[in-house]
Order: structure tokens, then C-alpha cells, then sequence
């Protein structure tokens, strides 16, 4: 079974998704997923969408849920670059995702969520 | 030849210039102008009537106009309502036209076979199966234009009333224009997502100035337009919104929390440029 890499840059976690995703692949990246949190103290997750481009509702709610189990286990989640069918598609299904932060692409997604960092502890890492 | 054939045959070759002139003085008669229409009206007539002596010569079966011999009367007639309805005739008048057929003709069977009552009695029938027939497919032929017509304009109106502007770095705005129905909102979403992928804007701004009413439904569509927006990791802010309408979204108990509105579109583009970390400075006092 294909698995999704997660890629830890930082305090984030980088989810790029490239392929269509199958239920029994998004199940796994959510165990993997909060494995990883766990297990590296991530205080983000950014997942990038950009070259997703059939969503169905089970997809939908992957995202929301990965984005609720992140939040219990303090992290931040931001799903970047979803494509404007996709964001059509999850609006008529009537999942609007919300609690889940968005930015149009993955640069800037990182700039929302080390600007979370920063204004959530005053703790600063010198490196 | 068949007998039917052979009886109208000599009746549309017996004089072609006297059955024109009866024909359009029975035209005429309905008092209507734009129905003989001059002298389009005698040359409409005579080509019309050229084709039909053409196919009765030939045999066609006078009850099935779909008969292959027909094949010109059909386009003689189909270019004939064409060319009324573009002119804005009415479909009565345009079909009056075809049914005013009936006066010469009953005229040349009263000539032929006035002395037998049976042979002129089925005749006449036949005749009347054949006009009614050519009127209905004028009417129809008709009909079918008008409503080519219609659609062509709805999504012209359609494709011009959704343009989506760019007013600063990073702000787009779309200005819309006339009721909000689902093609159309679809339509704005996607041209509106496109470009926000295209451009990397960060906000949009929707300015409902000319949007004459907001009920449930509009409001549900802007709605899926702004969660859209939100998804895609952009901010709309929704502007235009008149004292009438601001009423109505209240009366009707419409919820717009979590949606930044504003009054006007400069409004809105202060507060989009203020978001952006510009001051806008007037240099002269």
C-alpha cells in the first residue's frame, strides 16, 4: 500500500499530498500523522492539497479530523493550495472545514504558522 | 402522377401571377402591415410557391410534409420565418402568412371542380391538411428561432456580467451585477477562485452594489462563495451592502457572522489595504 511521507521541518510537519487519495491511505497518514506529532513535539502541520484534485466527502472529513486530532495534541494545522473544483466540491458537499486554517500556498502557509509559533511562547530556540 | 397531385398541379400552373395576387390581398386583409410586408411579402410568395408547385409536380404525398420531396418547401419556409422573426414579425403573423394560401387555392379547386362537389370536397380537405401543416412548421420553425435567440443573450449576459478586477496587489474585487442565481454564482466562483489561484491574492472583495434583492437563497450562495474563498486560504470581504438590503438580511433572520462586511468598496479596499500593512498618505494638505 502507498504511504504518505511526512517530512519535519522545524517545529512543523510537512504532509505534501500527490496522489489520489484512497480511504485505506488516508487512514494510515492520520495514524502516521499523529504518531509523528507525538513523537517530535511539531507545533504545526502543514498539508499541502495542491495537486489533489478529485475530493470526495471522506476525504473532506480526513482533513478536518487530522486537523481536530492535531489541535488535542497542540499542534496547528494549515491545508494549503487546494484547488478552486476542490474547494467548490468540499462547499457543495457542505463541508466548510471550519477550525481548519488555509493559505494559498505552501510558502505562505509556513509564514502563518511561524507566526503562530512565535506569538505562542516566548520560549526562543537559538538556532 | 397521384390524382390529389395532378388536381393541384394544374391548379398552382394555371395562372401563378393571379393566384399570387389573391393570395396577398387575402394577406393583406388581416390588417396587419408587417404581415405582406411589400415587396418582400410577393417575392417570399413566389418562391414559396415555386417550391410547392415544384413538390406537388413531383409527386409528394400532400398529408406528410416530412416526405423527402418537401426537403425545399421545408427551407423555403424555415428561411422564410428566419428572416420574419429576425424583422421582430409575430409568429401569428408570420404563420397568417403561410394559412392566407388556403383563399387561392380554394379559389383554383372552385375552378377546376366546381362541378363535382365530391372530388372539390376532398380536394379542399387535402389542401387544408397540406396549409395547416406548412403554417404549423412556420410556426414551429419559428418558435425554434426566438428561442435560439434567448439563449444566446442569457449566456451573453451571463459571460458579461461577472468580471473579476484586480484593484490592488494581492486584492481582486468582483463587482456583480443583477440577480444572483445558482449558474450564475457557479459561474463567479469559478472565474473568482481562478484568478485568485492565478494572481496569489490573498482577498477578495465581493461588492453586491448591483444586486437589486437578497433573500435566504443569494444569501446561501454568497455564503458558498466566501466559505469557497476560505478553503482556498484566501479572505472575502462582502461590500455594497444598501440600508434596504442590510434590513432585509436582518428581517430574515440570515446569519453573516464569521463574514467581514462593509458599507461601500472603498470600505472594503481600506480595509483590504490596511490588512496588507499599507497607510495610504495624502501628500498635499
Amino acid at each position: 500500500m502507498e504511504r504518505i511521507p511526512i517530512l519535519r521541518m522545524g517545529r512543523a510537519l510537512l504532509v505534501t499530498i500527490q496522489i489520489d487519495l484512497q480511504d485505506q491511505v488516508a487512514l494510515q497518514l492520520q495514524d502516521d500523522l499523529s504518531a509523528q506529532i507525538e513523537r517530535t513535539g511539531a507545533k504545526g502541520v502543514l498539508i499541502d492539497i495542491s495537486a489533489l484534485e478529485i475530493v470526495d466527502s471522506f476525504v473532506g472529513r480526513m482533513l478536518a479530523s487530522i486537523s481536530g486530532i492535531a489541535r488535542v495534541l497542540d499542534a496547528t494545522t494549515v491545508v494549503v493550495g487546494m484547488q478552486p473544483a476542490v474547494a467548490i466540491t468540499l462547499v457543495e458537499l457542505g463541508l466548510s472545514l471550519e477550525g481548519v486554517r488555509t493559505a494559498l500556498n505552501v510558502e505562505r502557509g509556513m509564514q502563518l504558522l511561524t507566526a503562530g509559533f512565535d506569538a505562542d511562547d516566548g520560549i526562543q530556540r537559538d538556532d | 402522377m397521384k390524382q390529389d397531385n395532378a388536381v393541384f398541379d394544374q391548379v398552382l400552373k394555371a395562372d401563378p401571377e393571379q393566384f399570387l395576387k389573391e393570395w396577398l390581398s387575402e394577406v393583406g386583409r388581416s390588417g396587419n402591415a408587417s404581415a405582406g410586408a411589400g415587396a418582400t411579402g410577393l417575392a417570399d410568395a413566389r418562391e414559396l410557391l415555386g417550391a410547392l408547385a415544384a413538390a406537388v409536380a413531383a409527386d409528394a404525398d400532400l398529408k406528410n410534409l416530412q416526405d423527402a420531396a418537401w426537403a425545399r418547401t421545408r427551407s423555403v419556409l424555415a428561411a422564410l420565418s428566419q428572416s420574419r422573426a429576425a424583422q421582430g414579425a409575430s409568429a401569428g403573423d408570420t404563420s397568417y402568412f403561410v394559412m392566407a394560401l388556403k383563399r387561392p387555392l380554394f379559389i383554383g379547386l372552385d375552378k377546376h371542380l366546381g362541378s363535382d362537389p365530391k372530388a372539390a370536397f376532398d380536394a379542399a380537405w387535402t389542401g387544408t391538411v397540406l396549409i395547416d401543416q406548412l403554417a404549423q412548421f412556420t410556426a414551429s420553425t419559428y418558435q425554434r428561432m426566438r428561442e435560439d435567440v434567448i439563449a444566446r443573450q442569457q449566456q451573453e449576459l451571463l459571460e458579461l456580467s461577472t468580471p473579476v478586477v484586480k484593484l490592488w496587489d494581492g486584492v481582486l474585487a468582483v463587482p456583480m451585477i443583477g440577480t444572483l442565481d445558482s449558474s450564475r454564482t457557479q459561474l463567479v466562483m469559478e472565474t473568482l477562485l481562478t484568478r485568485i489561484v492565478e494572481t496569489g491574492s490573498e482577498l477578495a472583495i465581493i461588492d453586491i452594489t448591483g444586486v437589486p434583492t437578497v433573500d435566504t437563497l443569494v444569501a446561501q450562495h454568497l455564503l458558498k462563495t466566501v466559505t469557497a474563498i476560505r478553503l482556498m486560504g484566501a479572505d472575502a470581504i462582502i461590500s455594497g451592502i444598501r440600508p434596504q438590503i442590510a434590513q432585509t438580511i436582518v428581517h430574515l433572520g440570515i446569519d453573516l457572522q464569521g463574514i467581514t462586511t462593509k458599507a461601500s468598496l472603498a470600505d472594503a479596499l481600506q480595509l483590504a489595504m490596511k490588512k496588507a500593512g499599507y497607510t495610504i498618505t495624502r501628500s498635499k494638505a
